[in-house]
């Protein structure tokens, strides 16, 4: 189901979008800021808003990244793993946040607070390795530095 | 006269530039000159006059791609800026973003009145949050400052921007797929022709132009081609945002002459190798671009110059090979990253750079076997210019043909070895 503070703000990217369908990704990303993932049930309620059909939307949603078809831990950390991190020490850090967390790429804690997924180069790769929790960027990373900083997520 | 047009009103503290502070250092005096005294033939001819050439790596001149779109009746046209830096290396639209967003808004109405387009979109990457942040912001004084909006200054010509958040997927880097992704598709590239410039977003006249490309815009009206071609030390104009990342001493990003050699940035700017590690190659403009070596280092770093040696500038952000990294390991890293990022649309693309992949991991893995440089070097072929749908494949296998050629003596010793020397 549609809240009523979701329609408002699909309807309000609605008001600038030249089709319904073109607004679908943005949709989707409202939706997931609400809900944390696009679940079957979510895709076929924005299909019906945006008149489009669920395999349509279903076709997009799984293209791009950023839309969650699985649900996801409460703080998502998306690691670099494009060249420039790898070569300044992305193995180390992804091998100890694995071992911190107990998680690999993909997987969630089973105090579902915290998901790890890789990301494409994050574009701060002077200050590689780095990463991204909720969409706050973290660089220059060490295992201490990841330690101090996944403990001020735990609060 | 400035010589670092481009970053000089950064903040040193890495805040954004507000509205006053950008005004002040006369900011949309060139937004102002051009919706009051010029024509929009004018705005064109002097962008081109000034060489200026697209910086999101293919080099195309700005100018000729403004004269392009199309007959003058159809309408509304777009003015579309490719905010999706996402080209592994590359960090320079972020900078420039972050530091100073009303250069880029003042670059795209500019472009906008150019081109006569009623709409733009800045196709801005997910990741690029604190960049978006400030868009916002700007955008927003921009629009209470007429600046935006109906009738810009009185002139009588109105406009619209609009920020686009993207999902992810490297492929909308490519014109096609980035306009179909703003259709709300799955993002696959497009038939080159007939071109963007006449049948883009919607089947409207489309241009689209790089972030920093834009941010050139409001320097040339204000100070001339002239002024602009002077700022270069090769042919194409103006200056350019070089960065250098890896194991160098000051890894980083400047604005300098556009055709700065290799060696001044290497060795000047980012300060040369750190101590205990030598230098092996470079990929002077992102991942996919071809490996330069020693002896290229005092290659400028241009549009033309780096051609025959096999390479090109595509976006000036170097990425640094040292000898205590595995060549062949940094080569699987590459193909799987440009493996995943196939949209899957081509077979050579969706099969052929999963295999290239799945070879070198074995390599790394102490499975390689001696028929694999063959094998790789036909995929380079197989993969290349002419054999794809779209630019990623033959991209991908830039860095390949260029570390099979450079460092080829790395990749026989995995295979007879059967291991990775470097684990």
């Amino acid at each position: 189901m549609l809240t009523d503070d979701m329609k408002r703000d699909l309807l309000a990217e609605l008001a600038h979008s030249r089709t319904s369908q073109s607004a679908c990704i943005e949709a989707m990303q409202i939706v997931q800021r609400h809900l944390g993932w696009v679940s079957d049930e979510t895709i076929c309620d924005i299909a019906e808003f945006l008149d489009m059909t669920p395999e349509e939307l279903d076709g997009v949603a799984t293209f791009y990244n950023h839309i969650y078809r699985k649900p996801v831990g409460r703080h998502v950390i998306l690691i670099c793993d494009s060249v420039c991190c790898w070569i300044m020490g992305y193995r180390g850090l992804r091998e100890h946040i694995t071992s911190r967390l107990g998680i690999d790429l993909g997987e969630t804690t089973k105090d579902g607070l915290f998901t790890m997924l890789p990301i494409q180069c994050l574009g701060a790769c002077d200050k590689a390795p780095a990463l991204m929790i909720d969409g706050k960027l973290y660089t220059d990373l060490t295992a201490e530095k990841f330690d101090m900083l996944i403990e001020s997520y735990r609060k | 006269m400035n010589e670092k047009p481009l970053t000089t009103r950064f903040r040193p503290d890495g805040e954004t530039l507000t509205l006053n502070e950008y005004r002040k250092t006369g900011g949309y005096q060139a937004l102002a000159k051009v919706l009051k005294s010029m024509s929009q033939a004018e705005v064109v001819e002097v962008v081109k006059e000034s060489c200026l050439r697209g910086r999101g790596g293919a080099g195309f001149p700005t100018g000729l791609k403004w004269a392009a779109t199309g007959d003058e009746g159809r309408h509304p046209k777009y003015f579309v800026v490719d905010a999706d830096e996402m080209e592994p290396g590359a960090f320079k639209d972020r900078l420039l973003m972050e530091g100073d967003p009303h250069q880029l808004i003042e670059g795209i109405v500019i472009g906008a009145y150019a081109t006569q387009a009623e709409f733009s979109i800045i196709f801005i990457r997910w990741e690029y949050a604190e960049a978006q942040k400030r868009l916002r912001h700007a955008i927003g004084e921009a629009y209470g400052n007429n600046l935006l909006g109906k009738n810009i200054l009185g002139s009588g010509f109105s406009h619209d921007l609009h920020l686009h958040v993207s999902a992810g997927r490297y492929i909308c880097g490519e014109g096609g797929a980035l306009l179909d992704s703003l259709e709300g598709k799955r993002a696959i590239p497009r038939y080159r022709m007939p071109r963007s410039t006449e049948v883009g977003l919607w089947g409207r006249p489309t241009i689209t132009n790089n972030v920093e490309t834009v941010c050139n815009v409001p320097h040339i009206v204000n100070n001339g081609a002239q002024w602009y071609k002077s700022l270069s030390r090769s042919v194409d104009g103006g200056t350019k945002i070089y960065g250098v990342s890896g194991r160098v001493k000051r890894p980083g990003a400047w604005e300098l002459p556009m055709g700065t050699t290799v060696r001044e940035l290497l060795e000047e700017y980012a300060g040369g190798m750190r101590d205990g590690f030598r230098f092996r190659g470079l990929l002077p403009g992102g991942a996919s671009t071809d490996f330069l070596i020693e002896e290229h280092l005092d290659a400028k770093m241009d549009f033309d110059s780096l051609q025959p040696f096999g390479s090109r500038l595509g976006t000036g952000t170097m990425i640094v090979l040292d000898d205590r990294t595995c060549p062949v390991g940094m080569l699987h890293n590459l193909e799987q990253f440009f493996a995943q990022e196939s949209c899957g649309w081509c077979t050579p693309c969706r099969e052929g750079l999963p295999w290239t992949a799945a070879i070198l991991k074995a390599m790394e893995e102490g499975q390689g076997r001696p028929e694999d440089l063959e094998r790789l070097k036909l995929h380079t072929v197989y993969l290349g210019l002419g054999n794809t749908f779209c630019a990623l494949a033959p991209g991908a296998m830039e860095p390949l043909q260029s570390a099979l050629k450079y460092f080829h003596e790395d990749f026989e010793r995995h295979i007879t070895e059967k291991r990775c020397p470097w684990r």
